[in-house]
């Protein structure tokens, strides 16, 4: 696997002058996996496979956003869901109503996503852990109550019907599902390669100062609550961004798309995947789908079996997926070096 | 130079701070003592702005930083350690130390470009080498010894490059032999880099061994200052610290 061997070249790689080579090695990385996610079209007429790859793309770009909060950060939000709702609402509405070129709509939705991210955030943030959490969550029903009762602009319960209008872009036809298969998978690819950049960044190391000690950061002459709203914001975008794949996808948009579940979903998806590595919600995003998609297919209480399932991740290892196989490859690197 | 000025902060009843003068002068190493709750993390904590004092002045080099929020006074020159290690407790060494100058050169939001900048590595250097740590650079801060983490907390304040270093405890909970070692550390800092060095200590035989200069503070006064010999024969002191339990207030 590419990207476990990736992780430990990464412990290896001495940190001296290895910056930049980071970086090339990062894009490289994303180039191939594009290439990869892009040729299966090629080798599989598996219309179930390709959906299943773009509901991780939109899946996954939610749940990484949301790991930018939980593990870089240390502010968990219950409520990130609501940026994944809002992003499919206001792409949904604005192609709907504006009929504008899909980009245009793109940057016009994660404008109106940064503009709501920066208001909420700005009460939010201030907050300590519960505190924050629950503020979030409390937003987050806010939103989707809004949408259930401004009927007549989101369509209420029914969500927004009729499809969305997918018209052709730079030669790019969304409507055709080969297209949004690829679109999706580039979305997820930059998307992923830019928050993996926010990450790795200075300002990724301030976000780890906060996490472990705000105080002692604040004494470094660190303004904790801007940095803490900046991620805010940030991750926001980036969870809107996959509430536009998802809204593409289903040609729609639903009122469970900015329900307190979705946050939820979240969560777990950071709980089983592991919120230590940078792939950890990536790796939880395949694994909840695929439980999702095969639980569902042998008895209608799935809701046991992904209780169970997360239960184990939580009592049995204590941790994500991808942080027990990190720390299995850390401690076999250290007894390596005789450490 | 650090002054101040008749600083008072009251909790409920308790006067903390009592109208507190006192100067500083460039380049000198001060150390502060006092039976418990003599008021010595407060004053520290009122100079840094971790506290608002209830009125009073900070003045350093003339400026008045009393009220002012950590991070403005971090950066007009006030570092500090703490008496418990505060660190960040899943970076390595050499991140803490990089991190934290990329804090003080303002660049720590910049999202484009890769961390560690080329520009911090330098000062990260210097300390790590004048502190020891440089040995220790991809150690995870909590896998450090007590004393090393001690030490990188003070890595943290000293790499601000800080006109004036105020130091809570260095020696807090560690052994007798590990305490000489690091207060001959931070007598030697204090020689080298030419700062201004207060330290708060229990243990009076480091204070009359090293610091030139001594505060006496007991129940958030000034009960003596004055080179060790003053201080050895001061009787206010004498008496505060045999434990004639009010005669810190009397005085």
């Amino acid at each position: 696997m590419t990207e476990l061997e990736a992780g430990r070249a990464r412990t290896l790689l001495p940190v001296r002058g290895g910056a930049m080579l980071l970086r090339y090695r990062d894009v490289m990385i994303a180039l191939i996996a594009f290439a990869v996610l892009a040729s299966l079209p090629l080798f599989t007429g598996s219309k179930a496979l390709l959906d299943f790859v773009i509901r991780c793309s939109a899946y996954g770009l939610f749940a990484t956003s949301l790991n930018l909060l939980v593990g870089y950060t240390g502010l968990t939000s219950f409520g990130h869901g609501m940026f994944f709702g809002l992003g499919a609402y206001s792409f949904g509405l604005i192609m709907q109503k504006l009929s504008v070129p899909i980009p245009v709509a793109f940057v016009a939705t994660l404008a109106i996503t940064a503009v709501i991210a920066a208001g909420i955030g700005a009460i939010c943030v201030r907050l300590k852990e519960i505190y924050f959490a629950f503020v979030t969550l409390a937003f987050q029903m806010l939103i989707h109550s809004t949408i259930l009762s401004w009927a007549s602009f989101t369509g209420g319960d029914q969500g927004l019907r009729g499809g969305i209008p997918r018209p052709a872009f730079f030669g790019v036809d969304l409507a055709n599902h080969v297209h949004l298969y690829i679109a999706s998978c580039a979305l997820l690819v930059l998307g992923l390669l830019a928050m993996r950049q926010i990450a790795q960044s200075p300002f990724g190391y301030t976000l780890r100062m906060i996490r472990d000690n705000a105080a002692r950061a604040s004494f470094l002459g660190i303004d904790v609550w801007r940095a803490k709203l900046t991620v805010f914001v940030l991750a926001a975008l980036f969870a809107s961004m996959g509430g536009m794949v998802m809204a593409l996808f289903v040609s729609g948009a639903y009122p469970e798309f900015a329900y307190w579940t979705i946050s939820g979903e979240g969560i777990f998806i950071n709980m089983l995947g592991g919120v230590s590595t940078f792939l950890g919600p990536m790796v939880g995003t395949v694994l909840l789908l695929l439980l999702n998609d095969t639980v569902t297919r042998f008895t209608e209480y799935h809701g046991i079996v992904l209780g169970v399932v997360i239960l184990f991740f939580a009592l049995g290892l204590r941790k994500g997926l991808l942080d027990f196989v990190a720390d299995w490859f850390s401690h076999r690197r250290d007894a390596g070096e005789g450490r | 130079m650090l002054e101040i000025r008749n600083l008072a902060k009251s909790f409920g009843g308790v006067k903390a701070t009592n109208d507190v003068t006192l100067d500083f002068p460039d380049s000198t190493l001060t150390a502060v003592i006092g039976p418990n709750g003599a008021g010595k993390s407060t004053f520290f904590n009122l100079i840094t702005g971790a506290l608002k004092p209830d009125s009073g002045e900070v003045l350093l080099d003339g400026v008045d930083l009393a009220g002012r929020s950590p991070p403005e006074i971090v950066r007009r020159g006030i570092g500090r350690a703490f008496q418990v290690a505060s660190i960040f407790k899943s970076l390595t060494v050499q991140e803490t130390m990089l991190a934290a100058v990329s804090a003080d050169q303002r660049s720590s939001a910049v999202l484009h470009k890769r961390f560690p900048l080329p520009e911090t590595r330098d000062r990260a250097e210097h300390v790590m080498e004048l502190l020891g740590l440089a040995g220790k650079r991809n150690r995870t801060a909590a896998t450090l010894s007590h004393g090393d983490q001690k030490l990188l907390d003070i890595a943290l304040a000293l790499v601000l490059e800080p006109k004036v270093l105020l130091l809570d405890e260095p020696t807090a909970g560690m052994g007798p032999e590990e305490r000489w070692r690091m207060i001959d550390k931070v007598r030697e800092l204090w020689d080298t880099q030419k700062i201004t060095v207060v330290f708060i200590e229990h243990d009076m035989d480091i204070v009359f061994k090293i610091a030139p200069k001594i505060v006496v503070l007991c129940y958030g006064r000034i009960l003596a200052t004055g080179a060790p010999d003053e201080i050895r024969n001061n009787s206010a002191v004498i008496e505060a610290y045999l434990g004639t339990e009010h005669a810190g207030a009397a005085a």
